[in-house]
This record gives structure tokens, C-alpha cells and sequence, in this order.
């Protein structure tokens, strides 16, 4: 039966074909979905969980893998750094039961901080890595990287993009592959990575990649297609269909399934049919290298760019000089930034951090948009745990001016995945740095996942919640506290005072997510326009419900939840339940 | 048949999703190879959102881009008239009349143009304006502005029967509200 899956829902139909009994991820978009859609099989059949961090994930599928089980873990590219480490090595170890890790690369940006290209990590780990174009190939191919996986005692990467993991198309589904679980064996030659073990295994991979490339020289994925002898195109992943829809019957094309390691005959073999070849890939050009090394002249990012999105309409207009016309308005149309939810609870923290005008070190999650205006409250943002690590280092260097007018802001879910090691730091190396983690219960930005702070795993079912307050103490941080973020006199007081404190402390800012289901809402506020000075006071929050026009402020009761925070700056009362 | 593009655009929040997800369930039932393209992540914050929806005998690419869309449907005027490049000379956009300030708006540092359905109309674009929040919260819900605009659409789109479209919306929306979208679907294809 045919059904419109997203690429994510697709690659976890694939799992669940392909008989893996291990899931363990760290939420990322764009490949979120792909271990939440996992969630919904039997866990019986296929267990699934979100870890603290990708590293975490990654070590979980590697041991379920060397018991036997096939086993998955999914990241963002960024992840990926965070779990290069167990990769690397497990590279050389390979597997027992199929091993599988799905990175989604986010060109274009909508939802990451910076663009880079996973495929480097595949050739770096020396590990082949599969790239579908579409929700059916998602499926496919996720099923075929267990199969490589376990031929060639490697771990696999499934390497998707923003477009392929969010887009939906037709997947035919098919029954689950009953797997009986391989026997264990204790082999320490393959699984204790020794340097004596370490230096066989290095040849053992060598090895394993030149049989890799002859796999790849006659794979079924990697496709050619002879259209025309004038216009050749090497492409893979979602460029495939871009391609396909620019130039159609107009050009050539040879669709890479398995981007690494990538073959050399094929290519060559392709480039002698065509009389002009070009290599279109997103991001860096790693085709177009490895064509040229091989000899082969192409086309390439001469003529494209190693920034951002292609699309057909750049394809058409860079291989058959034609663009499209359409229609302009005559009108100023002011942007629309992604903003802090009406009712955020983060909102308050970054009004005081701004009224303070405290240096904010900054981390990765919703609170990001506390550095858009008018809060403007925040002065870095480089990834996730960075903000507490590069506080005390701020600190460091400064010679301790800025500690008692600098913060790190960190969310729950970004504090269990990288930021208790920075506060650990922070203790140890002794600076007296305030760190606020911003506790709203749930993993936000990416949907709502819970996480180990929270009280609940991946299925609802209650789990064991980290107590923040405790570990913040067990790590050496003395000056703990709570504070209700919703509370501006209570928030400015806490700042003030743990800033002022000639030690390192912590403020837990707890209020849970606006948008959870389990948070009840209040009736919207309402302005007295009697009572209303048109002072603008309120405005200084960045409430999408606070509206400025014609008739002074007004409140957009469809957007209100009735949080009262901008109540609370009215010196008139005229904001009222 | 040719493929036919449609973007569906409006503020994060305004369940962009859903709608898409309606129509592809629709078009998909019919038996056309579709893609739909979504947004997740940042933008979905009250940002600007849009997603893509692709049908036909087979369809490549999941984007839609400048010039290329058959009907932009939007929540949101002033995200009409961000998106109206999209339109296909020729093309109809189907728009909300419903006014959400953006944050420079709110803050003072920019203004929300006035004018902006006559403005487009004034280029000889086909333009089918409703006021799809009165119709949601007469259904019961401000939030069904989304499938308000979907029987709006519903009306305006050719091959695809009424009831495909309302089976489409129950299974698409969550159980517990079910009799208000019935009913806000019911409400926006009398709209028109």
C-alpha cells in the first residue's frame, strides 16, 4: 500500500522493515521526526529513546551493535561533531549486528548555525554513506545500509537533507524482516581498539573501502540515466530531483546512491558519453574533487555556489541560460522574524538581562530568540553547551572585570547535553560566573521532546528526572537557586544578588514551555484604555500579542495566554485580568 | 497532466502544517504522484512560514519557487503579499484578510503597509479575499483559520470531490476537534 510519508517517517518505516531492535537519539531538526515516528512501533519490538547527547546516542547504538542487535541513532550535522568521537573508532571496530547513523545536513540554514557538510565525515571515518533523494529511497535506502553494514562489518551513514527529511512523498511499506539475534562472541582483537588491535584493523578498513568502491562501481543506486550526449550531470541526493525537474530529457544523469566511497569507472565511463559534465551538489564539492583527482574535467562550483539551496530555477539557469518572470508589489513588506511565543517563559529572563545590560552568553534552543529585538539579550551563540563553558572563559579573560556583570543562559535539555561539563569547569577552575539555566521542562525548538530533566522518556512513561538544583551542588556550585522567570521583581532580584557574589553560582529560571498541553492558560489580558498612558512600556518585551496601531497598544486575545508579564511593567495598571 | 503548484503561507502558528497535510492527503487519495515540502524548527516561531505542495504525473522537485505557483494560499495578508513573487502569471491567490503584526511592526521600527489585497489586485492578479477568522471563531475556534481557508480552496480547486476534502480534514485534525473543523471547513466553502 502507497502512503505520503514524510523522508524522517520513511527512513523509520525503514527501520522497522529492517528488523532493528535499538534506537537512541538526540533531538535535531531537521531529523527529529525520524525517532519520534520510531517511537510509534512496538518498543517490543523496536526500543527507542532519546539520550542526553549524540555522543550518548551514538555509544548506545554502537554496544547494541556489538551485541547483535541492529541498531540506529539520528542527529543534525552539528550532532554529528558531538558524536565523531565513538564514530571514528567504530569505524574500525565494525559491527556485529547492522549499525546505522542518520545525519541531516541543513543547507540553506532554516533551523542551524552554520552549514556544514556531513559528507566530510564519511570520508573521513572511512565509512560509506548512502544519500536518498525522496521518502521511497529514504525507506530503501535506510534498509540497504543494513544490509552494506553487515556485509562489509561497517558502520553505515544515512546522509539526508532538510528538504528530503521535510518533505512528503509516496512510500510503498512492506512487512518487518524477522531477525534472530546474532550470538554475542567475546573478540577483543575487533572490539578492544588497543593499538596493537587498532594498527590491524586500520588495514582491515583500507581494505574494506576498496571493496566499497568496486560495490559502488556496479551498486543498483548508483544509476545512470542517458538522455542526451550534450549535457551530462553527476549528482546525488535531493539535487538529483532538482536536476530532473530543470533539464528533464535535456541531460544525462548519473544519481549517486552512496556518496562514499564513490566509484571511479562509473564516472568515467559517464563522462566519456556526454561532451559537457556537470557535478551538482549542495555545500562543498565533494564530488567535483573527487572527479577531478580521478582526472576528470566537470563543471562545478565555478559555475554554482558553496552556499545555501540550488533549486531547478539555478539549475536551468546555469546549464541552459533560462529563467522565469514573475510579479513584484510595489510595497515596503517588513520581515517576519521567528519571535519568543506569547507566554514564553524566557521572556522575562531576557527583559532583565537587557534592563541589566548584562553580557549574555549565549547557547543554542528557542531562548536563541531572546538575541532578536527589542530584547536583544544576547551577545554569542556557537553551539550547544557553549554558552556556560564560554562564560568562564569570557571571565578568564577578562582577569575577572565582567564577572559580576556577565551570565551564560542555558535551556534544561542543552544543560544535560553539553552544559554540566562547562559548570563542572566552572567549579573546578574556580570563576565566579552565574550561569541561569532556563528549565522549561521540555526539549522546545525542536517540537517538544522530553528529556532526562523532565520526569518523562521518550514514551510518556515516568523516568527518572536529574535534580538540577542537586547536581549543580555535587559539582561544587555553592549559590543555587530557583526563581519563577514569570516573576519580573523576583527575576532582577536573583540576578542582581548572585551577580554581585564573589563565587560561581547557578539560578534555575523554572516555568515550563507556554505551549505545553499541560500548562493551563489564563484568560487574555486586557488594555484599560482609560487607564493607558501610551507610555510603550509594555511594548520593551517583544510580545507578539502586544500590538502597536492607530489606537495605542492593544492585546491580540487570539495570542494571549494571559502570562501577565507585560501587567507587570504598566506603572498605571492599565493592563488588566 | 501538467504538475500544479501550490504554497500555502501564513505566520508560525497558524497551522501551515495542518492545511498541508489536508491537501496532500486529498490530492494523494486521487491517485497523482504529490510532494509536500514543510517547515519545521526556528522559523515555525512566529515567523514566517511556507510550505510547498506538488502534484501530477510525477513530480521531482518538492519546491516551489518565483514564478512557479499555480494558487498561493494564505493565512495572513501581509504573507500574501510577501509570497506574491511565487505566483505563476495567471495564477490566483487565495488570502485571509486577517492582520498579524510582525515583531518590527510591534516594536514601532517598521509599518504594516495598508492597502496590500487592493494593491495586489491592482497588478490583474486573481485575488479571492476572505474573512476566514470571523468564520473560525463562528465554528468555535479562532485556531481553525486553517481549514476555513482549506474549504475556501476546496471550492477553487478543480478534481477533487467534497467529501474526499472532509474526510481529509477528520483525519487530518485532532480527534476532540473534529465537530469545529467539520464545521469551519463547511463554513469557508460557503465563502466563496
Amino acid at each position: 500500500m502507497s502512503k505520503l510519508m514524510l523522508g524522517n517517517q520513511a527512513v523509520a518505516r525503514g527501520l522497522y522493515e529492517a528488523g532493528v531492535s535499538v534506537v537512541s537519539s538526540y533531538p535535531g531538526t531537521p531529523s527529529t521526526e525520524i525517532t519520534e515516528f520510531a517511537s510509534t512501533y512496538n518498543p517490543n519490538e523496536m526500543y527507542c529513546e532519546w539520550a542526553p547527547n549524540e555522543k550518548v546516542a551514538c555509544e548506545v547504538a554502537i554496544g547494541a551493535s556489538i551485541a547483535g542487535a541492529r541498531s540506529f541513532c539520528a542527529m543534525k550535522h552539528v550532532g554529528l561533531n558531538v558524536a565523531a568521537d565513538p564514530l571514528f573508532t567504530a569505524s574500525y571496530t565494525g559491527v556485529n549486528g547492522g549499525l546505522v547513523i542518520a545525519v541531516a545536513d541543513d543547507p540553506g540554514m532554516h533551523s542551524s548555525q552554520n552549514e556544514q557538510d556531513s559528507r566530510h565525515y564519511a570520508i573521513g571515518a572511512k565509512v560509506p554513506m548512502l544519500e536518498p533523494s525522496d521518502s521511497a529511497e529514504c525507506k530503501e535506502y535506510t534498509k540497504l545500509a543494513y544490509e552494506i553494514s553487515e556485509k562489509y562489518d561497517t558502520p553505515v551513514i544515512l546522509r539526508l537533507t532538510t528538504r528530503v527529511s521535510h518533505s512528503q512523498s509516496a512510500v510503498e511499506t512492506a512487512d518487518r524482516i524477522e531477525r534472530a539475534l546474532p550470538e554475542y562472541k567475546k573478540d577483543i582483537q575487533k572490539y578492544v581498539m588497543v593499538p596493537a588491535n587498532a594498527i590491524k584493523k586500520h588495514v582491515i578498513v583500507e581494505q574494506r573501502t576498496a571493496s566499497l568502491t568496486e560495490y559502488a562501481e556496479t551498486a543498483d543506486i548508483n544509476k545512470v540515466e542517458m538522455n542526451s550526449d550534450e549535457i551530462g550531470v553527476i549528482t546525488s541526493g535531493i539535487c538529483y530531483q532538482y536536476a530532473k525537474e530543470a533539464l528533464g530529457d535535456k541531460a544525462s544523469y548519473l544519481k549517486l546512491g552512496m556518496v562514499n566511497p564513490l566509484p571511479v569507472k562509473l564516472i568515467k565511463d559517464f563522462a566519456a558519453k556526454v561532451k559537457k559534465l556537470y557535478v551538482i551538489e549542495e555545500l562543498d564539492d565533494v564530488i567535483e574533487t573527487h572527479c577531478r583527482k580521478t582526472g576528470i574535467d566537470v563543471i562545478g562550483k565555478e559555475q554554482f555556489t558553496l552556499q545555501g539551496e540550488y533549486f531547478q530555477s539555478k539549475i536551468r539557469q546555469v546549464v541552459l541560460g533560462e529563467s522565469d518572470s514573475w510579479t513584484e508589489l510595489d510595497a515596503a513588506i517588513p520581515v517576519r522574524p521567528p519571535v519568543l511565543c506569547a507566554g514564553c517563559p524566557h521572556r522575562g529572563v531576557f527583559y532583565i538581562l537587557k534592563k541589566l545590560g548584562v553580557t549574555v552568553s549565549g547557547d543554542i534552543g528557542c531562548y536563541t530568540l531572546g538575541s532578536a529585538a527589542p530584547l536583544s539579550a544576547m551577545d554569542t551563540t556557537v553551539c550547544m553547551g557553549a554558552s556556560v563553558s564560554g562564560l568562564h572563559g569570557f571571565n578568564k579573560g577578562r582577569r575577572g572585570e565582567y564577572e559580576n556583570k556577565a551570565v551564560a543562559v542555558i535551556g534544561d535539555s542543552t544543560f544535560i547535553h553539553s552544559g554540566v561539563t562547562g559548570l563542572i569547569n566552572i567549579a573546578y577552575n574556580r570563576s565566579n560566573s552565574t550561569v541561569i539555566i532556563l528549565d522549561n521542562s521540555i526539549t522546545g525548538m525542536t517540537g517538544h521532546q522530553n528529556n532526562p530533566a523532565n520526569g518523562k522518556n521518550i514514551y510518556g512513561d515516568p523516568a527518572a528526572a536529574v535534580d538540577l538544583e542537586a547536581l549543580a551542588k555535587a559539582v561544587g556550585i555553592d549559590s543555587v537557586r530557583v526563581i519563577d522567570p514569570n516573576n519580573l521583581e523576583e527575576t532582577e532580584k536573583a540576578i542582581r544578588e548572585e551577580l554581585s557574589k564573589a563565587e560561581p553560582s547557578v539560578i534555575i529560571a523554572r516555568r515550563p514551555c507556554a505551549l505545553l498541553k499541560t500548562v493551563k492558560h489564563k484568560p487574555a489580558f486586557k488594555i484599560n484604555s482609560d487607564k493607558c498612558k501610551n507610555c510603550k512600556s509594555c511594548m520593551r518585551i517583544g510580545c507578539p500579542a502586544l500590538c502597536w496601531g492607530e489606537h495605542g497598544v492593544t492585546i491580540d486575545s487570539t495570542l494571549c495566554v494571559g502570562c501577565g508579564l507585560c501587567s507587570q511593567l504598566c506603572k498605571f495598571g492599565a493592563i488588566e485580568e | 497532466m501538467q504538475t500544479k503548484s501550490i504554497m500555502i503561507v501564513g505566520v508560525g502558528g497558524q497551522g501551515t502544517l495542518l492545511a498541508s497535510r489536508i491537501l496532500g492527503s486529498v490530492i494523494q487519495g486521487a491517485g497523482h504522484d504529490v510532494k509536500v515540502s514543510e517547515v519545521h524548527g526556528m522559523s515555525q516561531r512566529g515567523g514566517s512560514v511556507v510550505t510547498y505542495i506538488k502534484y501530477g504525473e510525477k513530480v521531482y522537485s518538492p519546491v516551489i519557487e518565483k514564478g512557479q505557483a499555480d494558487i498561493i494560499v494564505s493565512f495572513e495578508q501581509l504573507e500574501a503579499a510577501r509570497w506574491l513573487s511565487y505566483l505563476k502569471n495567471g495564477g490566483t491567490i487565495i488570502t485571509n484578510t486577517q492582520k498579524i503584526s510582525p515583531m518590527p511592526v510591534i516594536t514601532g521600527a517598521a509599518e504594516y503597509p495598508d492597502g496590500l489585497i487592493d494593491k495586489i489586485k491592482d497588478k490583474g492578479i486573481n485575488v479571492i479575499s476572505v474573512d476566514a477568522l470571523s468564520a473560525a471563531e463562528q465554528a468555535g475556534s479562532a485556531k481553525a483559520v486553517n481549514v476555513v481557508v482549506i474549504g475556501v480552496l476546496s471550492k477553487v480547486l478543480d478534481g477533487f470531490d467534497e467529501a474526499a476534502w472532509e474526510n481529509a480534514v477528520v483525519e487530518c485534525v485532532p480527534a476532540k476537534v473534529t465537530e469545529i473543523n467539520k464545521k469551519a471547513f463547511g463554513l469557508g466553502r460557503a465563502l466563496v
